[in-house]
């Protein structure tokens, strides 16, 4: 068994210094790692994003490459005593496709589901899309994805026909007049790119944050809102309001290129600066001056992250930005426009090419049948074979082991224990499975639930594609292999679908069964057999082997294909080109032919080639506060942890800056609680509670506490977020809920 | 549940309630008689037309057109006939309903002066209500280079900004002895003539109108007092009146405005009456927030969707809209009574502050000019939060409190612990040890402790500190 790192790294050549990128969030810094008998380092490296900039987490990235829990082996459970046991990579794929099998024969197809992640490759997240449509044969595959960029992603589908986050190259933040961010704390989630908010105040350009809180970033604007919770679309709606009255609409580029602006002018008309100022708190003078900014600045950009985006709501929420942006001609014009600032380090092409419940690769529909019928041209089998789209992540994650809901599910990357909302119902969930398959480099908490926990390989020993935040791809590049009894994720792909087809294989024609009346348990014993040769079974492997290769070139090389002609087009781009050109921006159709760093010069992804304004109005959260949950509930991150800390908590100065949970909260509130600061403190919603330290802050409102998402156990503050959705996204209301304080 | 509901009035309460009852599940038929002949609009943006910032277009609200609404504007209902539950217009159509809302509005005040017949006004004094009002008022100002007001309250004010703004030169005649006297103590009525003074609006307090005298070429307002002012136009801004014709001939029970209880309903419990018409637990509403409230419980009741829905009146906030003016009124601020008082005054920047707090609620504000807490004072106030421990934020604005960098301790007396950068958690101690390492330069302290290495926003302090690293180690060495 060859794996993509080994095959790209031939052997005797081991490379001692590579330039690649950081493992961590969408800026992807450009790092270059060197080994030598120290082990392996990490130096910052002159890239186009980060400019040679790293935080602390990208410096001790390296620090888990030879950790002490880092995971060497496979680890199956134990039906007698329920532990999990380290075991043979044959033992551990048995086991893998044997329950597999027992569910598909049980349950069907669809009873077996894949979950994905926003930090794979392009490589592996197509493979993955691939694998769950064509080697699993079912509809259910999401990623956690949903969690993080999907509101951001459906808005700007529906607005400008595409979705990529960055219109345009981080860059031109540097040359803004003015910047809002909306919901975005860029000082903590990726420090580096506040180097170009740095240059762009430098420069004479205005920034604004939007922020319930006084984040680090907020603390370095020119002018900061602080609104209630859940009042992003308001406030948005207000801001047009205001650009409305005092002629700052450009009406030309209204009527040249978008349409439906007439039901979006009567919307907003109704959204006075009074009444978004008594809903949201953000007094009319900060309105009208950050109307003023965006109106009358020359350069203007506007961006959202997760802080509008992550509520039943956030569509509508980036919606109402959207259209702010397309009211005030910015989309298209030079050095202005719509952003959203993407999370995971593969946020952006993790949602092209296939991991997506509705999607297939090139950003394509799967309910299209132009797309069906191109993507399985490429896969080689009918296009009325591929499965239909399946489910949203929360809502799949929810039925989980439920009566007609998936029972066997495969995890790649995430760690939904800790990072979906509601957490200890999913937590709940996945112990219902009968299957639960997590390939992971260390053991979170949710390979901590698994039947089969694989080991996979290490961002330094593999290569592969990233598309940062920019929709640049970027080549990842292998330092060294993964260590022995490690596996890349195509690897295991490739090796789960060859297991697959040759069990397969044998259901269709197994010894003397009918496999409509076979035991599961003679078919698991089938599938474990060695000593059967049957030539059909090993010609089925063969083909599966070959259909999901575990080089991320030959990977690559395919995705190249499947997304050709879609609206994310990668055909032109090669390995060789994104060495020479820093890096590929998308679409890019040809090989000779251009890239496209900055997208809507002259037409927008639609039909018709205009933007698409949408009607949006502001709704209450999904849940407010009553006598008993009084105070609104934000969650959030922290600079020295990422997404769910299965990595980062482990690294001993991330760990040292950032150890635990706390809840933040305001000290007026504190007082009236009882509460000192460094105190214990339960919060508790209408799902569950959690404890940490209380932290005093004077830069939170009063009637809202926040807490960071990274940590489990206790202080899982997931364990009390809202579970209600976006109804276009699927997005969860992660950023608004009731919750009560007590001193613990 | 409702089948056949007919609103009578297009305004922001009748298209309001037409919109709520789109926007929820049912089958039922929704028809909306408008008086007035144009789409619905935002009656609040008028002062706005006037001020010739915006369009007529941009005054246009969301109607519920289509989709089981049927909408008619221009269509006045001369009628209601209880008995045979149906309204009639004014083409003599009957139009049958199971469920009837009286959304008529309130008609502006035409003072008893001599020289004013409300039915017959000069063409050159127009009362300010309606967008006919509005465009009368632009015919009437177009080519003028004087305006006079008649009414210091909120409306006045807006209209007479509104005006100058255009560049007429504007004033205000006010019978009472300070503007806004509804909403404002006489000391912020004192800053805000001032503030109106700067924009060209001169005030006339404490005298009433005698009369007027119109012509084609201009208007003449007597004064009590014996003066007579001269202008181009005269708008009236003299309070408003509940249009309860209908209900009054229909028999429901009025008083000020037609009497509903707390599910909206009139004395036929067939009728309901909403928004500016209609009188709830004596009080008349004439602002927008219940209104839109009363749309929004009575959409519930209807359709069902919530049948225990009441209408729970909210206190009430003014918020006076006109450029460079900022005035907020809510609640009680009059001094007297128990609970705290505090009072901030700059007339010279046209900036007051008066808040009244009971029991850590505020239970009243004036604030007027810059004050960037308006937004929370207003929104302590409609949630009955408690207020902060440090009144000042509420009074002088958050910028005391944790916005803005602390100021950086100077090296030498900053903690070891403290965090210089934060990307890299690299605390001042760490920078210390570097230097005693043997990092003697900026560059070499970040390479060692990599600070400066993420958002570079502390590179200056670091060079701070090795500054002052290499000026105490020379201090030590020559010592």
């Amino acid at each position: 068994m060859t794996d993509g790192a080994r095959s790209a790294t031939p052997p005797g050549l081991v490379p001692r210094e590579v330039a690649t990128h950081c493992p961590y969030c969408a800026l992807q810094c450009g790092m270059t790692l060197r080994a030598d008998d120290a082990g392996v380092t990490v130096h910052p490296r002159q890239f186009p994003t980060n400019r040679g900039g790293l935080c602390q987490k990208g410096w001790t990235a390296a620090e888990l490459l030879d950790h002490p829990e880092r995971l060497t082996t496979p680890l199956v459970r134990d039906p007698a005593t329920g532990a999990l046991h380290p075991a043979s990579w044959d033992t551990a794929l048995d086991r893998v496709v044997a329950g597999i099998r027992a569910v598909q024969h049980d349950a069907g197809r669809d009873a077996v589901a894949v979950f994905g992640g926003g930090g794979l490759t392009n490589e592996k997240a197509y493979a993955l899309g691939k694998f769950a449509r064509i080697g699993l044969r079912t509809r259910h595959i999401d990623y956690n994805g949903r969690f993080c960029m999907s509101s951001a992603a459906a808005a700007g589908m529906r607005a400008f026909g595409i979705d990529r986050g960055l219109p345009f190259p981080l860059a031109d933040l540097g040359r803004a007049d003015t910047l809002l961010l909306v919901g975005a704390n860029p000082a903590e989630t990726m420090p580096p790119l506040v180097r170009w908010l740095t240059e762009q105040r430098r420069n004479g350009g205005k920034l604004i944050v939007i922020d319930p809180r006084v984040t680090a970033t907020a603390r370095q604007a020119d002018l900061h809102l602080q609104p209630l919770p859940g009042t992003d679309l308001a406030v948005a709606n207000a801001l047009l309001h205001i650009a409305l009255t005092e002629g700052w609409v450009d009406r030309a580029y209204v009527a040249d290129r978008t349409t439906g602006f007439d039901a979006v002018r009567r919307g907003v008309t109704a959204w006075w600066p009074a009444r978004a100022e008594q809903l949201s708190g953000v007094p009319v003078a900060d309105l009208e001056a950050t109307a003023r900014a965006l109106g009358t600045g020359g350069r203007v950009i506007i961006l959202t992250a997760r802080g509008a985006e992550q509520h039943a709501k956030g569509v509508d929420t980036v919606t109402a930005y959207v259209n702010l942006a397309l009211a005030l001609g910015l989309p298209g014009r030079d050095g202005s426009g719509y952003g959203c600032l993407t999370g995971q380090g593969n946020g952006q092409g993790g949602r092209e090419h296939g991991q997506k419940a509705d999607q297939l690769p090139g950003y394509r529909r799967i309910d299209d049948p132009a797309a069906r019928e191109h993507v399985a041209g490429v896969w080689g089998v009918p296009a009325d074979e591929l499965p239909g789209p399946g489910v949203p992540a929360y809502q799949l994650l929810d039925s989980l082991g439920t009566a007609g809901g998936p029972r066997a599910l495969l995890v790649f990357g995430s760690n939904p224990v800790v990072s979906a909302p509601r957490a200890a119902r999913i937590e709940g969930r996945l112990r219902d499975l009968d299957l639960l398959v997590v390939a992971d480099l260390l053991l979170s908490e949710t390979a901590a639930l698994a039947d089969v926990v694989l080991p996979t390989a290490q961002w330094a020993e593999e290569d592969g594609t990233m598309t940062n935040l920019e929709g640049r791809v970027l080549r990842r590049r292998a330092l060294r292999p993964p260590p022995t009894g490690v596996r890349t994720d195509l690897a295991i792909i490739s090796a789960l679908a060859a297991r697959l087809a040759e069990t397969e294989a044998a259901d269709v024609h197994p010894a003397g069964t009918n496999p409509a009346e076979a035991d599961p348990a003679t078919v698991r014993a089938a599938a474990v057999d060695p000593t059967d040769a049957d030539p059909a079974r090993v010609r089925a492997a063969a083909v599966a082997a070959d259909r999901f290769p575990a080089d991320p070139a030959a990977v690559f090389a395919e995705l190249r294909r499947a997304s050709a002609g879609g609206a994310a087009d990668y055909a032109g781009i090669s390995w060789d080109r994104i060495d020479a050109d820093d890096g590929v921006y998308w679409p890019c159709p040809t090989e000779d032919g251009p890239d496209t760093p900055r997208l809507f010069a002259n037409r927008f992804a639609t039909p018709d080639g205009r933007a698409r304004f949408h009607a949006v109005d502001h709704r209450p959260a999904a849940e407010e506060v009553c006598a008993t949950y009084p105070l609104h509930f934000t969650t959030g991150r922290v600079l020295a942890q990422y997404q769910s800390g299965t990595q980062t908590r482990r690294v001993a100065a991330l760990r040292r800056a950032a150890p635990e949970a706390f809840v933040e909260l305001h000290p007026d509130l504190a007082a009236r609680l009882g509460i000192d600061d460094g105190d214990p403190v339960r919060v508790t919603s209408r799902r569950g509670e959690f404890r940490a330290p209380a932290r005093l802050s004077d830069g939170i409102r009063p009637d809202t506490v926040f807490a960071p998402f990274h940590y489990a156990g206790a202080g899982r503050a997931n364990s009390v977020t809202n579970d209600a959705v976006d109804p276009i996204s699927g997005m969860p209301e992660f950023k608004i809920c009731a919750v009560r304080v007590e001193k613990a | 549940m409702t089948a056949r509901v007919v609103i009578v009035g297009n305004g922001m309460a009748g298209a309001r309630l037409a919109g709520e009852l789109h926007a929820r599940a049912g089958d039922r038929k929704v028809t909306v008689l408008g008086a007035e002949p144009h789409r619905a609009y935002n009656r609040i943006l008028l002062s706005t037309l006037l001020a010739g910032r915006i369009d007529e277009p941009d005054v246009e609200l969301t109607e519920a057109a289509g989709h089981g609404v049927d909408l008619r504007s221009g269509v006045p209902v001369t009628a209601v006939d209880r008995s045979a539950r149906e309204v009639r217009t004014d083409d003599g159509e009957r139009i049958g309903y199971d469920h009837l809302v009286l959304a008529t509005g309130a008609r502006a005040v035409v003072p008893p002066l001599p020289g004013l017949d409300p039915a017959n006004l000069p063409e050159r004094v127009v009362p300010f209500r309606t967008l006919d009002d509005c465009r009368r008022i632009l015919a009437a100002a177009d080519g003028a280079r004087s305006a006079l007001v008649l009414g210091g309250g909120l409306l006045g004010l807006e209209a007479a900004r509104g005006l100058a703004t255009r560049g007429l030169a504007t004033t205000v005649v006010h019978p009472r002895e300070h503007l806004m006297e509804r909403q404002l103590d006489p000391a912020a009525g004192a800053v805000l003539a001032g503030t109106l003074a700067g924009f060209g609006v001169t005030v006339q307090l404490g005298v009433s109108a005698t009369g007027v005298a119109a012509d084609a070429n201009g208007v003449r307002l007597d004064l009590a007092d014996g003066r007579s002012l001269h202008a181009d136009l005269l708008v009236l801004s003299c309070g408003v009146r509940p249009d309860t014709a209908l209900a009054q001939a229909a028999g429901l029970t009025v008083r000020r405005g037609v009497v509903v209880d707390d599910r909206l309903r009139t004395s036929d419990r067939s009728i309901s009456a909403i928004g500016d018409c209609a009188e709830h637990d004596g009080a008349l509403t004439g602002l927008v927030a219940p209104a839109w409230a009363q749309a929004q419980v009575l959409a519930d009741v209807l359709t069902g969707t919530d049948p225990l829905a009441r209408y729970r009146p909210r206190p009430v906030v003014t918020r006076l809209k006109a450029a460079g003016i900022d005035l907020a009124s809510m609640g009680d601020a009059g001094s007297g009574g128990p609970g705290e008082e505090l009072t901030f005054a700059d007339p010279t920047r046209g900036t007051y502050a008066r808040l009244r707090i009971r029991d850590e609620r505020l239970i009243g504000a004036i604030l007027l000019g810059d004050n960037p807490a308006v937004g929370t004072v207003i929104q302590l106030f409609d949630r009955g939060q408690p207020v902060p421990s440090d009144r000042r934020a509420l009074l002088l604005g958050r910028a005391l409190g944790a916005v803005g960098a602390t100021p950086a301790a100077s090296p030498a007396l900053m903690p070891d612990a403290a965090t210089v950068c934060q990307c890299n958690t690299v605390s001042k101690g760490a920078l210390v040890r570097s230097w005693r390492s043997g990092a003697r330069t900026v560059d070499a302290v970040v390479a060692a402790t990599r600070a400066g290495t993420g958002c570079g926003g502390c590179r200056d302090a670091v060079s701070g500190i090795v500054d002052w690293l290499s000026q105490a180690e020379s201090v030590e060495v020559t010592r």
